[in-house]
């Protein structure tokens, strides 16, 4: 069941209609993909499952979802026209749909490519425009976006954590809770930390300037106001 | 973890413990839990209100739904309004107009602002934008209203659901109608404990509410019902400052609310699954809609999920 923490959670988002779920959701989805890819891919891979299959046309899910991926927010008027737009943005969009069941049924997988680089991401659509993450480039997350959340990817080994968390501790910055994923041991692992607060940039700063990590990923602004997500995707 | 207020007598209690206002109560939480600034939370609330005027305007010069099943209702009534209904001029015509006219825009896809969901969008500002002419509210009253929606919506939802996938319309519509009910006897200068039974009477006024809608569209009934959940709103804050209480404390209905929402079938949550959804007519409008496309076939498939 979803935590209403804020008068904002309840007055808003400002969006486009129809549908809180099917379409403000599916931008902010949108969104997160573009901002974990940390640019716009240029071409974009799309299946969406349950729900959001059945009823992804007269919901305007797919513009929505594009929209997104073109760093519009959930109040952006151009979200009907996103076909036109993604054409016009050098987005190139496949959109199938899939029978498979899933555990939520608004969900959506994307999968980008630029170059010879390529990530994917999946996510459900929880009501009321929020959002969960549940894959991130093949390891199982689960953020929720209650609280700021930082994805940190890097290699497996001794101490990594701890030197995180150190930084973190030393700022009296409290995690609320923290997930750590690998695909196989020595590879390259995911952490999923959420926090009590915003990470300040200063201390975002410190937790880079550690050499073995590889791309951090910052989700805290993406979900209360959706012009501010638009302007958080790195290398803008 | 710092933690919302538990339920609505808990909020009741320490307004009056600190003579205060349940918008005062709820801004002051909103900045401390969301480690904000008074100034922050009216700037962001001001915006929408004005994304909740233009939709309202927009919506009653007249728009069409997406799908082409709805739109031109706010205008129409509206017309109706100017010629004289038989049964004289009233506020809850001029709340039903703009009620109808921003779900109107929400079926558009339009900019609206969920009040909580887009699809009971319509009843908040219905009322706003009705009475505060009627009360002289300034700006900041304006915005009042809107925290203290809020306010008593999020506690809503934090004891119940505010998901037509969860607890079906009496979540949606009819969690909008009672925070709404709640807002406008604040802002009529009732107490604290008033906006409760408002919101306790509004909310029981809709309960058993299911979310059945034509081809799972937020069309049909949505935007009819966002007319009624205004309505139903100045009718439970009007009772409730006139001194009527509702006999069930406010609590124990927003949990009944959630109760019924876990015993309704998935049919009747938003899945188009039973209801105004399977009718002969529904059936035919939504292999209408196959046909020309706006949605893909075979819907609604037998064995889906919920929302």
């Amino acid at each position: 069941m979803a935590v209403f923490r804020s008068v904002f959670d309840i007055i808003g988002p400002v969006m486009v209609g129809p549908s809180s779920s099917h379409t403000a959701g599916a931008v902010r989805i949108g969104l997160a993909a573009r901002s974990i890819f940390g640019e716009q891919p240029e071409e974009v891979d799309i299946t969406l499952f349950g729900s959001f299959g059945h009823t992804y046309r007269g919901h305007g899910t797919d513009l929505a979802l594009i929209g997104g991926l073109l760093g519009r927010s959930t109040d952006s008027e151009e979200i009907r026209h996103a076909h036109e737009l993604a054409e016009k943005e050098g987005l190139k969009v496949n959109i199938k749909v899939s029978d498979r069941n899933v555990d939520h049924p608004n969900t959506a997988h994307v999968l980008m490519y630029s170059g010879d680089r390529s990530m994917s991401m999946t996510a459900c659509s929880v009501g009321g425009g929020m959002i969960n993450i549940t894959q991130v480039d093949g390891f199982n997350v689960r953020v929720s976006f209650d609280n700021p959340t930082v994805l940190i990817f890097y290699r497996d080994r001794t101490g990594m954590i701890a030197r995180v968390t150190r930084i973190l501790a030393d700022h009296t910055i409290n995690v609320s809770s923290m997930q750590v994923s690998r695909k196989e041991l020595g590879s390259t692992a995911l952490m999923t930390i959420a926090t009590d607060g915003v990470i300040p940039a200063a201390v975002m700063d410190e937790i880079r300037s550690i050499k073995e990590l590889g791309p951090i990923i910052s989700l805290s602004e993406l979900m209360r106001e959706p012009d501010h997500a638009a302007n958080d995707v790195p290398g803008e | 973890m710092k933690l919302y207020p538990k339920n609505f007598s808990t909020a009741v209690h320490n307004c009056n413990l600190s003579g205060i206002s349940l918008s005062r109560y709820f801004l002051d939480i909103e900045i401390v839990l969301n480690e904000t600034t008074e100034d922050e939370i009216l700037r962001q609330m001001e915006k929408n209100l004005s994304v909740m005027e233009k939709a309202a305007a927009k919506g009653i010069a007249g728009v069409t739904s997406f799908s082409g099943l709805t739109g031109g209702d706010a205008k129409r009534l509206a017309a109706f309004r100017a010629t004289g209904s038989p049964f004289g001029d009233s506020l809850y015509l001029e709340a039903m107009i703009q009620s109808l006219a921003v779900n109107e825009v929400n079926a558009a896809m339009g900019v609206i602002c969920a009040t909580p969901t887009a699809g009971s969008s319509g009843v908040l500002p219905g009322a706003l934008l009705t009475m505060r002419d009627k009360l002289n509210l300034d700006r900041r009253a304006q915005l009042n209203f809107l925290i203290t929606a809020g306010g008593t919506g999020a506690l809503i939802g934090n004891q119940a659901s505010i998901s037509g996938a969860e607890g079906g319309c009496q979540a949606e519509v009819g969690s909008a109608s009672a925070m709404t009910a709640a807002a406008l006897v604040e802002a009529a200068g009732g107490s604290p404990s008033q906006s409760a039974h408002a919101l306790a009477i509004a909310l029981k006024n809709l309960l058993g509410l299911s979310c059945d809608p034509v081809a799972s569209l937020v069309e049909v009934p949505c935007i009819k019902r966002n007319a009624v959940g205004v309505v139903n709103a100045i009718a439970a804050a009007e009772m409730a400052l006139a001194g009527i209480e509702s006999r069930i404390p406010v609590d124990e209905v927003i949990q009944a609310m959630g109760s019924i929402g876990r015993m309704m079938p998935m049919a009747l949550r938003e899945t188009a699954l039973g209801g105004l959804a399977q009718t002969p007519t529904a059936c035919r409008m939504t292999a209408m809609l196959q046909q020309e496309g706006h949605i893909p076939w075979p819907f609604p498939a037998a064995g889906r999920n919920e929302d």
